[in-house]
C-alpha cells in the first residue's frame, strides 16, 4: 500500500494528519474508552461516589430480561427492513433496467427518497397513517381494519418497519441496477438463443450473478436498521407504544438521557460497539471475496 | 447504460409490464411527499377534514409564509424556517468541507510520506469506522461538554466531521496516481505542498464532487446528534424541529405548519441529489467499496 516514489520531509506529514488525528481522538477514542471505563462503574444515586464493579453491568444489561426482549426486537425490526427493503428494489432494478423510455424519470424518483432524513420520513408515514387524520388510517378503517398505531404494539411495528423500508429501497435500487448493469450480456443472449423465457434467465443467470450484491445490501440493511433508524423510532412512536417499537440503539438513549442510568447505557454502548464490529467483519470479509466472484 | 441491442429488443418486446411495475415504484415513493405537499397547501381546518383531500389548496403562499418567518407556535416555540433552514445549512457545509478537507490531507500524508508510526496512525483512522455516533452517544456527550461546545455549531459538527470513509476513498484515488508524476513535479522542483495543490486536488475533483454529494446529505440529515447537543431552540436544526413541533399529547399539532416547514427541509437535499446525480450515484458506490 505505499507507493515507490514519495517525499521525504519529516515533520510535514504529521501536520497532514494532525487535523484528522485530534478530532478521532477527541471525539472517537476518548468517549469510547469513557463507555468502557463507565461501563465497570458504578454510581450511587446522587452521583457522589464511584465504585469499581467489574463486569456487574453487562451481568445486569444481559440478564434483564427487557434488555433480552429488545434485543430480539431489534434482531426482527432489522430482517423485516432488510427483507422489505429489499424485495421492492430488485423487482424495481430488473424492470428499470428493460426500459428506455422514462428510465431517467423512473431512477429520479425512485432514488429521492435517498435524500430525505430518517426522521423527516418517519414524520411523512407518521402523517398518513396517523389513526385520527390520515389518509392511509382511513382508508384501512374502510377496509375494517382496525388500525391504531398509537395503542397497538404491532400496527406500530408494521408503521416503523415500512418507514425505515421505505427510505432504504433507494439505496438498494441503485446497487441492484449497477450489479444487473454488470452482468455480461452474452450470457443472456446465448440463454435467449437456447429459448430460456424471462423467469428461467432471471433465476438462472441474473439472481446467482447478483448474489454477491445481495448478500452486501443484506449486511449494509441490518447494519442501516441498527443504527441509522433512531430518527424514524423517535418521530413515529417514541419507543412506544409499552415499548413496542424500542430497538437497542433507542434504549442505549433512553436509558442514558432519560433514565440517567449511566453504567448500564454504557455496558450497552459496549455492546453495541461489539455489534458494529462484528457487522463491519462480516462486510470486510465478504468484500475481499467479491473481487472472485 | 440502456443501449445494447438485446435490452433494447427486450424493451420493445414486452414494454407495458416494466413500466406498469415501475410506476408503482414511483407511486409508493411519490405518494407520501405527494401527500405532505398536499397538506402544505390547506388550512389547518381542511387537514382535520375525514379524509382530507387530494388536490392542493389555495392556502400553499399563507402556509409557508407563515412557516418561514414565524414557524410554529404550541408547546414547542420553534424558530422561523429560515433561522432553521440556515443552521442546517451551516452544519451540513461544515461538516462536508471539514470531512473533504481533514480527509484529504490524512490521506496526502499517509500516502505519499514514509514516516514512524505512519501504519498506527492509518489504523487509528481505520477503526473508527466502527464506531458510529448513534454508539457513543453518551460518552462523546459527556467529552462535549467537557470542552464546553454544547448549544455551539462547533459541538454540532466537530464530533462527525473525522471520517473514516472519505479518508479510505482518497487514499485509494492517491495510490492510482502514477509515479511519473510524482518524479516529475520532483524534477521541476515542486514541494509535497506544491504538487497537493497543483496536481492530487484537480485530480481529485471528480471524487471530491462524489463525497460532497453523499456527506451534504448525511450532515443535513443528521439527527439524534444535534437533539443531544442543542439545548436552545435557536440553533435547532430544521431535522429536530420538525419533530419537536409535532405534539405528544395535549397540545394540537400545527399540521400545516409542520408540513409547510417539511417541504423546505426536503428541497435543498432532494436537489443536490437531482442536481448532482451522476456524482451521487459514483460516491454511493465508491464509498461503500
Amino acid at each position: 500500500m505505499q507507493r515507490r516514489v514519495i517525499f521525504n520531509e519529516k515533520l510535514l506529514p504529521y501536520l497532514l494528519l494532525a487535523p484528522q488525528l485530534a478530532v478521532t481522538l477527541i471525539f472517537f477514542f476518548w468517549p469510547a474508552g469513557q463507555a468502557i471505563h463507565m461501563s465497570v462503574l458504578s454510581q450511587d444515586a446522587f452521583g457522589q461516589s464511584v465504585t469499581f464493579v467489574g463486569l456487574d453491568n453487562f451481568k445486569e444489561v444481559l440478564g434483564d430480561a427487557d434488555y433480552v426482549k429488545t434485543l430480539w426486537r431489534t434482531v426482527l425490526f432489522s430482517s423485516a427492513v432488510a427483507v422489505t427493503a429489499l424485495f421492492p428494489a430488485l423487482l424495481f432494478a430488473v424492470m428499470a433496467e428493460r426500459v428506455i423510455r422514462g428510465a431517467t424519470f423512473y431512477r429520479t424518483v425512485l432514488v429521492l427518497p435517498y435524500a430525505i432524513a430518517p426522521a423527516v420520513a418517519g414524520v411523512l408515514w407518521l402523517f398518513m397513517f396517523s389513526p385520527s387524520i390520515g389518509i392511509v388510517a382511513y382508508g384501512l378503517k374502510k377496509l375494517g381494519i382496525d388500525w391504531n398505531p398509537k395503542l397497538d404494539g404491532s400496527d406500530a411495528m408494521i408503521l416503523v418497519i415500512m418507514a425505515a423500508a421505505w427510505k432504504q429501497i433507494s439505496y438498494n435500487f441503485l446497487f441492484f441496477l449497477a450489479g444487473l448493469q454488470s452482468i455480461p450480456k452474452a450470457l443472456l443472449e446465448a440463454a435467449s438463443i437456447d429459448g430460456a423465457s424471462e423467469w428461467k434467465k432471471f433465476w438462472t443467470i441474473t439472481f446467482p450473478l447478483l448474489s454477491p450484491t445481495t448478500f452486501f445490501l443484506l449486511v449494509v440493511n441490518i447494519v442501516y436498521a441498527f443504527f441509522d433508524t433512531f430518527g424514524i423510532i423517535d418521530a413515529v412512536t417514541n419507543g412506544g407504544p409499552a415499548k413496542a417499537t424500542e430497538v437497542l440503539v433507542y434504549k442505549v438513549y433512553y436509558d442514558g438521557v432519560h433514565s440517567l442510568n449511566l453504567g448500564s447505557s454504557s455496558a450497552q454502548s459496549v455492546i453495541l460497539m461489539a455489534i458494529v464490529i462484528v457487522l463491519t467483519a462480516v462486510q470486510f470479509r465478504y468484500v475481499e471475496r467479491k473481487v472472485h466472484y | 447504460m440502456l443501449d445494447s441491442p438485446i435490452t433494447a429488443a427486450v424493451g420493445r418486446r414486452s414494454n407495458w409490464v416494466p413500466h406498469a411495475v415501475l410506476w408503482i415504484g414511483v407511486f409508493i415513493t411519490a405518494f407520501p411527499l405527494y401527500v405532505t405537499f398536499v397538506a402544505s397547501t390547506l388550512t389547518p381546518q381542511d387537514i382535520a377534514q375525514v379524509p382530507m383531500q387530494l388536490f392542493p389548496g389555495a392556502h400553499g403562499w399563507d402556509n409557508y409564509r407563515e412557516a418561514w418567518s414565524k414557524g410554529s407556535a404550541g408547546t414547542y416555540l420553534s424558530p422561523p424556517a429560515w433561522t432553521l433552514l440556515l443552521n442546517s445549512l451551516i452544519v451540513a457545509l461544515v461538516v462536508t468541507f471539514g470531512k473533504i478537507t481533514v480527509s484529504l490531507l490524512s490521506a496526502y500524508a499517509v500516502v505519499f510520506f514514509k514516516f514512524p508510526g505512519r501504519m498506527v496512525f492509518f489504523w487509528m483512522i481505520f477503526i473508527t469506522l466502527m464506531l458510529p455516533v448513534e454508539v457513543r452517544i453518551l460518552p462523546t456527550y459527556q467529552v462535549v461538554t467537557d470542552l464546553k461546545l454544547i448549544n455551539s455549531y462547533a459541538g454540532l459538527t466537530l464530533p462527525i466531521i473525522a471520517s473514516a470513509t472519505a479518508t479510505l476513498l482518497f487514499r485509494q484515488f492517491f495510490l492510482t496516481i502514477p509515479d511519473e508524476l510524482v518524479e516529475a513535479a520532483k524534477i521541476d522542483g515542486a514541494g509535497p505542498l506544491r504538487f497537493f495543490k497543483d496536481v492530487v486536488i484537480p485530480l481529485s475533483r471528480t471524487n471530491i464532487a462524489a463525497l460532497f454529494v453523499i456527506l451534504f446529505i448525511y450532515g443535513w440529515n443528521q439527527y439524534l446528534w444535534p437533539l443531544l447537543i442543542t439545548t436552545s431552540n435557536s440553533l435547532d436544526v430544521i431535522v429536530v424541529a420538525i419533530k419537536k413541533m409535532i405534539g405528544t399529547g395535549a397540545e394540537p399539532t400545527d399540521w400545516h405548519i409542520v408540513m409547510s416547514t417539511t417541504m423546505l427541509a426536503l428541497i435543498p437535499p432532494v436537489l443536490v441529489i437531482i442536481l448532482m446525480q451522476k456524482s451521487f450515484v459514483k460516491g454511493l458506490t465508491d464509498t461503500e467499496k
